[in-house]
């Protein structure tokens, strides 16, 4: 059964969180603060960590700058009330998986903790829709060389996002595009790998109100 | 110096001008062509006069002088040759020297006419003409913006602040030649041995003083700026606190209030959320732009229908009528996910690219055949199709049994 790890800052949602999950992961720990989530995560080595972006002493990157290095095989869902994209993007650009709001279903919730496990990324229609949001506009004359190719997504990336943010399921837009949905995970992981490696004039202004980088 | 004009002059007018040291047709400080502007006689008589008088004993150039500080200069003649006073920061040397050896050809003058006191007055008071002159002259002129703003419009600010930079260091040259003389003078009459005492006591207890006070100064500062954080912050608190206050704790009394109906709470709960969000986003109220009108709308249907509707919008803009006729199509097909999705959430996302304009309504319910539209259905579908189409725009439907129905309604930027 999959390690979980719940990392939030009230209690209440922490219960909600338990309560929906009990049966179906191995709930290893929770946290409250970033200080007791960076020794729950280096003791235990959980699986997957459900992270909240927002806590009052650094939230999620802290947390995920904070343990990575010792729980190295340790993956990290965002899963939050937050709105606003630069904490999003913030915490994906640490290292998260995926992001999903908390107002998920259950049985959404499971399977996005399967797909962070089984290596896939996670693009709630939210996310789906900051990332379109960040990749709008033209790239930046004259950027990057050999990153140029992570300053933009291709045609088939953002129809994938398109969908996403329609919100279709993967096995939906395998269909509707008609493509395997391997495939379309793949195409979903290289979105993730761009939004985390590319230094979009977007991506770096929201990382550095959010003072990451 | 001072020599004859052979440019020609300026017609004089009839009404006498006023006294005014010239800024054009001018050779030194335009004294002989202001005066002569006038008395409305030429500036060549003017000047050959000065030149005259200069010979008899030096009484010229005197008089040259004193009219060169105490006259003003002309100011429309900054306005009739602009690129004059570009070139102001060289006068400021020429003005110096000039009076400077003015001062000097009068004193050597009064030397040979055996009207003297003593050598050693001779650099002082040259250095004093020099720097006061300049001094003079700087406060007498008009002010950058004053000699600017009757021409055409407002000041460049660039031109404004390298005006001001040439006024300091006009003026800083003049106060370091006063000083010098003084320093001089004082040197000249043995009484610098007795100032520097003086100078070098006050410059200790200036110190003194500095040490003794600069923490209490910091410290003034420092609590000064944290009590105007502290104000800001403050008022923050009681923004913030007033607006939660209207929202948050009504909906809560609220919630209490319908405790045995789940649907209700439920309800309530998602308004809050998504106005709480819209606060916080910064982007509550005014419905004119797209993002803002698709959140309000999705807002309404869930009220209405007590079914969630998440709403996913890339890029923003401001609606005009075409675009509140979309939003207006969208909200048909909102309500009609709502009510055929079988309680499923209704995703809605719209883009606003470079060109077109696309909304898509999404729900999980039933679905149903295209090709077999129910009665029931028809209306409503006209309303959306209809509508679109009005303002040149489409709509198109996508539903099959069992995979729910999605409205996608497109709008090109121009018709």
């Amino acid at each position: 059964m999959t390690r979980v790890a719940i990392v939030d800052d009230h209690g209440l949602f922490r219960a909600g969180v338990r309560a929906e999950l009990e049966g179906h992961v191995d709930l290893v720990g929770e946290a409250a603060t970033v200080e007791e989530a960076v020794s729950l995560v280096t003791e235990q080595r959980p699986d997957v960590v459900l992270l909240d972006v927002h806590m009052p002493d650094g939230g999620g990157v802290a947390v995920i700058q904070g343990a990575a290095g010792a729980a190295p095989d340790t993956l990290f869902l965002a899963l939050s009330a937050s709105d606003a994209a630069e904490d999003v993007i913030a915490t994906i650009r640490a290292g998260a998986r995926g992001y999903v709001t908390k107002n998920i279903a259950t049985d959404e919730l499971l399977d996005a903790i399967a797909r962070v496990q089984g290596g896939d990324a996670v693009f709630s229609p939210r996310l789906a829709g900051f990332v379109l949001d960040a990749f709008a506009g033209p790239v930046p004359a004259g950027g990057g060389g050999a990153d140029a190719e992570l300053d933009q997504l291709t045609a088939r990336e953002r129809e994938v996002l398109r969908h996403i943010a329609r919100g279709y399921l993967y096995k939906e837009i395998a269909l509707r595009l008609g493509i395997s949905a391997k495939t379309v995970e793949a195409h979903v992981s290289a979105v993730l790998r761009k939004l985390q490696l590319s230094n979009r004039h977007e991506l770096s202004r929201w990382a550095a109100e959010r003072r990451l980088d | 110096m001072i020599a004859g004009d052979m440019a020609a002059t300026s017609t004089a007018s009839p009404p006498r001008e006023p006294l005014r040291r010239a800024r054009t047709q001018k050779y030194l400080g335009g004294v002989c062509a202001g005066l002569g502007r006038h008395l409305g006689v030429d500036p060549l008589v003017v000047r050959i006069a000065f030149v005259a008088a200069a010979t008899a004993g030096g009484i010229g150039l005197l008089i040259y002088a004193a009219a060169w500080v105490l006259i003003p200069a002309d100011e429309a003649g900054a306005q009739v040759r602009p690129a004059r006073r570009t070139r102001r920061g060289r006068a400021a040397i020429e003005v110096a020297l000039g009076v400077g050896l003015l001062t000097l050809s009068v004193l050597l003058t009064m030397r040979a006419l055996g009207l003297w006191f003593s050598d050693a007055f001779v650099w002082p008071v040259v250095l004093l003409a020099a720097g006061g002159g300049l001094l003079w002259r700087q406060s007498m002129s008009p002010t950058p913006v004053e000699a600017t703003a009757p021409a055409a419009g407002p000041p460049e600010p660039e031109a404004v602040t390298e005006e001001r930079r040439r006024v300091l260091s006009r003026t800083s040259l003049g106060v370091v030649l006063v000083i010098g003389a003084g320093v001089v003078f004082l040197s000249a009459t043995n009484a610098l041995t007795a100032a520097r005492d003086a100078v070098l006591a006050a410059l200790v207890v200036a110190v003194v003083l500095g040490i003794i006070f600069a923490p209490w100064v910091v410290r003034l500062v420092r609590s000064r700026d944290a009590e105007r954080e502290e104000r800001i912050r403050s008022q923050a608190r009681a923004e913030m606190g007033a607006h939660l206050h209207d929202s948050v704790l009504q909906t809560l009394a609220l919630v209490q209030k319908r405790a045995d109906d789940p649907r209700a709470v439920a309800a309530l709960a998602r308004t809050q959320e998504r106005e709480l969000r819209a606060w916080l986003a910064g982007r509550e109220g005014g419905h004119d732009r797209l993002a803002a009108a698709l959140e309000a709308l999705a807002g309404e249907v869930e009220r209405a229908h007590g079914v969630p509707v998440e709403v996913v919008v890339v890029g923003d803009r401001e609606l005009d009528p075409r675009g509140e006729a979309l939003v207006a199509a969208a909200r048909e097909a909102m309500v009609n996910a709502a009510k055929f999705g079988a309680g499923s959430t209704v995703d809605v996302y719209a883009e606003a690219g470079d060109g077109e304009l696309q909304v898509f309504v999404r729900d999980r319910g039933p679905g149903f055949d295209p090709d077999a539209v129910p009665e029931d259905r028809r209306g409503v579908r006209e309303s959306i199709v209809g509508r679109m189409a009005r303002h040149g725009g489409r709509a198109a439907i996508h539903s099959a049994p069992g995979a729910g129905t999605e409205v996608e309604l497109t709008l090109p930027r121009t018709s």
